[in-house]
């Protein structure tokens, strides 16, 4: 199966001052697939998620050689307009992050800064859809108008993920989704990865193997910054490669 | 541990001390303003006429004129120092930064009589000239009416806002750090533009950057010399801000050593009282809302400990 | 994408809004460094330092007394401030989470935000109208009340930061409480402690209102704990509101020799607060 991938990443390089973080990393990333990326902590997986919607734009002393294309299309050319990247290249964080507002505020927020209703009944549509994309709507839908920072942190996280849904990213990169959730609240993010993955192409990184094999289709694992292997995710943790994946996995390590 | 029961209370009395001047200050000027309470109750400050010899007194005059010049102060100070706020925490690049705090924050070292030599001087002849230049039309309002004199409300407002910006300025930036980078990133990732993310970061913090702009208020409600010496030192009540006028606090310093008729001692102390009443509330409330959000700001020059603080972290 | 254009105007505009109100700060801050500097430079001389006020109309002399008396206000409040703010410090930080001590915190953030005027018309209550006279000493109370808090302050939080292995060591050796901190913590503390001394003379030796009716002003030379006493800032202030033009350059003399203290304390603390940071990432 050959398919266009959705992100080309080729000889990338991350530094942050005179640090390199990342070295020499090619990787292409399918459509409408989940790949995993894995690897021990400081291992420059979260670095890497964070390069995708150039969010570590924002860190002082960060620089990137190197390039990563999406739909054919150098994401850091002088040309590109990162705020509209960003709406393209929606995120999800390790510590849900939710606004100071109500829950429909926060879901609507992206909507409203893009300007990407026109009417109030759109906008309100758009937010039910997005709750119920991220099925959170049934638990919220009689309460839209009180805080976010009354709902429980699994339904904070959905929260994020609705509000990242809103402005319809066409990927959507998760930064450790689960890490700060109770089992109960962690299914419910998978099953709703799974889902959402017909619609959207997903990146997630999680420091959990079995996460990475439940939910993904092709799993990356990172080691010291770099990339040591990246195959299907049935694969990958059957039949590794390489040996330092293999060891990573069976837990020799890390 | 005797001994620690020793040291326990020997350290303790000092501390004692300095609660008991917090009460001391309560207590003594209420004693010593009772003649006025007693003989003119409220309509102390709701009369106008402030006329000593006659033992007549109305201190409305005062208060208006000190919760004008402040609020005037706040206008002008507070967007400024929120302007500052951002662009030290969130903007400026990283080796300038540390230079333009400790610039801005001179600000609130220079001493008031300084500031008040400097308004005599410079900023009284040039808010003269505007006031000479202001079209006749404009001067019909009653905000713009009033002597051409440059002593008045706008001298006091414009100096007030310089000296309370450092104030307002330093518990801002403090407020906007305590922010969680979180919240920044989390609007970045929806699309937002710089503006739109900091925008979402005072909105977090917007209880801390009220208590920021009301501590620079409370500051203002005080100050004495530099006020003093360029309001013009009128009682009256007018809108007018080109008009002189007269605040709590410069009453005080211009008519204590002279009052020689108790009564009038005793109206200048209750003055002092209210004004000690109104700096306590607007301190408290504003430090709540602070302590909300960042706990350590203290505001400029006064914690040695901020760098060390900082570097602990 | 018109949309987009603008937002992002919007947030270069609202940029530049924030580093214009640096700029509009600095400029103040520009202004009056350079007049009192330029006045007071021109005004400034030997005589300055070292003559007496000269009686009114007259030109020339200078403010002896006044920084005489300057010096003594500041050590007067000193002497008192600093026990009562070091001590005070030790037991907020020491029994920290008791009541008294967040009391102790509350009566000193509160006494450093009441204007200074206030402090004035208290002192008078208790210094000066019991003994019917102005003196240096009820001067020296005023200036002390307005250094206690952030004495007192500073030293609490310098404390705190003070780990707690190097108290438990004294306390493991056999130390007592009041030993463990007077031998091991405080001496630890010292260099922050002393920057906020520091940093409360700059501020107290530039404060006018609370010694206009407690150390009340002398045209004499006088060391007297009970005369009333001069000081550079209220002799300032006198000059300052005269029509005198000799007495209007001594006033600019006097402006620029405060602020000189005021700017050389602030960075000799800065340099100090520089020295601690390194100490403590360390």
């Amino acid at each position: 199966m050959i398919l266009t991938p959705k992100i080309e990443v080729a000889g990338l390089n991350f530094y942050y001052g005179a640090h390199r973080v990342l070295e020499d990393i090619n990787l292409r990333i399918q459509p409408n697939q989940v790949t995993a990326l894995i690897g021990p902590s400081g291992c420059g997986k979260s670095t890497f998620i964070r390069s995708l919607n150039r969010m570590n734009d924002i860190v002082p002393g960060a620089r990137v050689e190197g390039s990563i294309c999406i739909d054919k299309q150098d994401i850091y050319a002088p040309s590109v307009d990162v705020v509209n990247l960003r709406r393209r290249v929606g995120m999800v964080f390790q510590k849900s992050n939710p606004f100071p507002k109500s829950i429909f505020d926060n879901v609507a927020y992206g909507l409203r800064i893009n300007g990407m209703t026109s009417s109030r009944e759109e906008l309100r549509g758009r937010v039910e859809a997005s709750l119920k994309a991220a099925a959170l709507w049934d638990e919220v839908r009689d309460r839209l108008q009180t805080s976010a920072l009354a709902l429980s942190g699994g339904q904070q996280q959905r929260l994020c993920i609705a509000r990242a849904l809103a402005i319809e990213p066409e990927i959507v990169l998760m930064d450790e989704p689960a890490s700060a959730l109770d089992p109960i609240a962690t299914q419910k993010i998978e099953e709703l990865i799974y889902q959402l993955k017909s619609r959207y192409t997903i990146v997630i990184v999680t420091h959990n193997m079995q996460q990475a094999a439940r939910v993904s289709d092709v799993t990356a694992f990172f080691w010291l910054g770099r990339l040591v292997e990246c195959d299907r995710t049935n694969k990958l943790f059957t039949a590794p490669k390489e040996k330092l994946t293999e060891d990573y996995i069976t837990g020799r390590f890390g | 541990m005797r001994g620690d029961l020793g040291f326990r209370v020997g350290t303790g009395l000092f501390g004692l001390v300095l609660i008991a001047i917090v009460v001391a200050i309560g207590f003594e000027l209420t004693r010593e303003s009772m003649p006025t309470i007693q003989k003119f109750g409220l309509n102390f400050w709701r009369t106008q006429t402030w006329d000593p010899v006659a033992g007549d007194f109305g201190a409305l005059p005062f208060i208006w004129g000190t919760i004008y010049s402040s609020i005037l102060a706040l206008l002008l100070a507070a967007p400024i120092a929120l302007g500052i706020a951002i662009f030290t925490a969130e903007l400026c690049p990283e080796p300038i930064q540390r230079p333009l705090i400790f610039l801005t924050e001179l600000l609130a070292s220079i001493p008031s009589i300084v500031y008040g030599l400097w308004g005599i001087f410079v900023l009284v002849p040039a808010v003269r000239a505007l006031e000479e230049w202001a079209p006749p039309v404009l001067r019909q309002l009653p905000l713009f009416s009033g002597p051409r004199l440059g002593v008045g409300m706008l001298s006091a407002g414009l100096i007030l806002a310089i000296m309370v910006i450092p104030f307002t300025s330093s518990v801002a930036r403090e407020v906007l750090k305590s922010v969680p980078a979180a919240q920044r990133e989390g609007a970045y990732a929806l699309g937002a533009t710089r503006f739109e993310a900091i925008r979402a970061a005072l909105f977090y913090a917007r209880t801390g950057i009220v208590g920021a702009v009301m501590l620079g208020f409370g500051r203002a409600l005080g100050e004495t010399m530099a006020v003093t010496m360029v309001i013009g030192n009128q009682p009256t009540v007018t809108a007018s801000i080109f008009a002189p006028q007269y605040t709590m606090a410069a009453v005080i310093a211009n008519e204590f050593t002279e009052a020689a008729d108790p009564l009038h001692l005793s109206a200048l102390v209750e003055i002092g009282l209210v004004l000690f009443a109104m700096t306590l509330i607007v301190n408290v409330l504003s430090r709540l809302l602070i302590w909300s959000m960042a706990p350590g700001a203290q505001g400029p020059g006064v914690d040695a400990a901020a760098p060390a603080k900082l570097a602990a972290t | 994408m018109n949309r987009t254009t603008r937002r992002k105007a919007l947030s270069s505009a609202f940029v530049g809004f924030c580093a214009l109100s640096v700029l509009i700060a600095l400029v103040p801050l520009a202004l009056v460094l350079s007049f009192v500097v330029s006045q007071g430079i021109r005004a400034i001389n030997v005589d300055f330092f070292t003559q007496m006020p000269k009686p009114v109309g007259e030109p020339g002399g200078g403010m002896a007394n006044a920084i005489v008396g300057t010096l003594m206000l500041a050590g007067l409040g000193s002497l008192m401030a600093v026990p009562i703010g070091v001590l005070s410090g030790i037991y907020a930080s020491e029994y920290a989470g008791t009541r008294i001590a967040s009391l102790i915190r509350f009566a000193a953030d509160t006494l450093n935000g009441v204007p200074s005027i206030v402090i004035g018309v208290l002192v008078y209550g208790i210094a000066v109208l019991p003994f019917k006279q102005f003196s240096a000493l009820a001067g020296g109370i005023a200036l002390g009340i307005m250094m206690i808090p952030i004495i007192a302050r500073t030293t609490e939080e310098l404390l705190l930061l003070v780990p707690g292995t190097m108290r438990e060591g004294a306390l493991a050796l056999g130390a007592t409480r009041a030993r463990a901190v007077f031998t091991v913590v405080l001496p630890a503390a010292l260099p922050g402690i002393i920057t906020g001394i520091v940093l409360a003379l700059a501020r107290i030796s530039g404060e006018t209102a609370p010694l206009l009716f407690t150390a009340f002003n002398n045209r004499f030379f006088t060391t007297s704990l009970r005369q009333p006493i001069s000081s550079l800032t209220v002799q300032v202030y006198t000059y300052a509101s005269s029509p005198y033009a000799d007495w209007q350059r001594q006033a600019w003399a006097g402006a620029l020799v405060l602020v000189t203290i005021v700017l050389l304390c602030s960075i000799l603390a800065r340099v100090a607060t520089r020295r601690l940071e390194s100490m403590h990432a360390r």
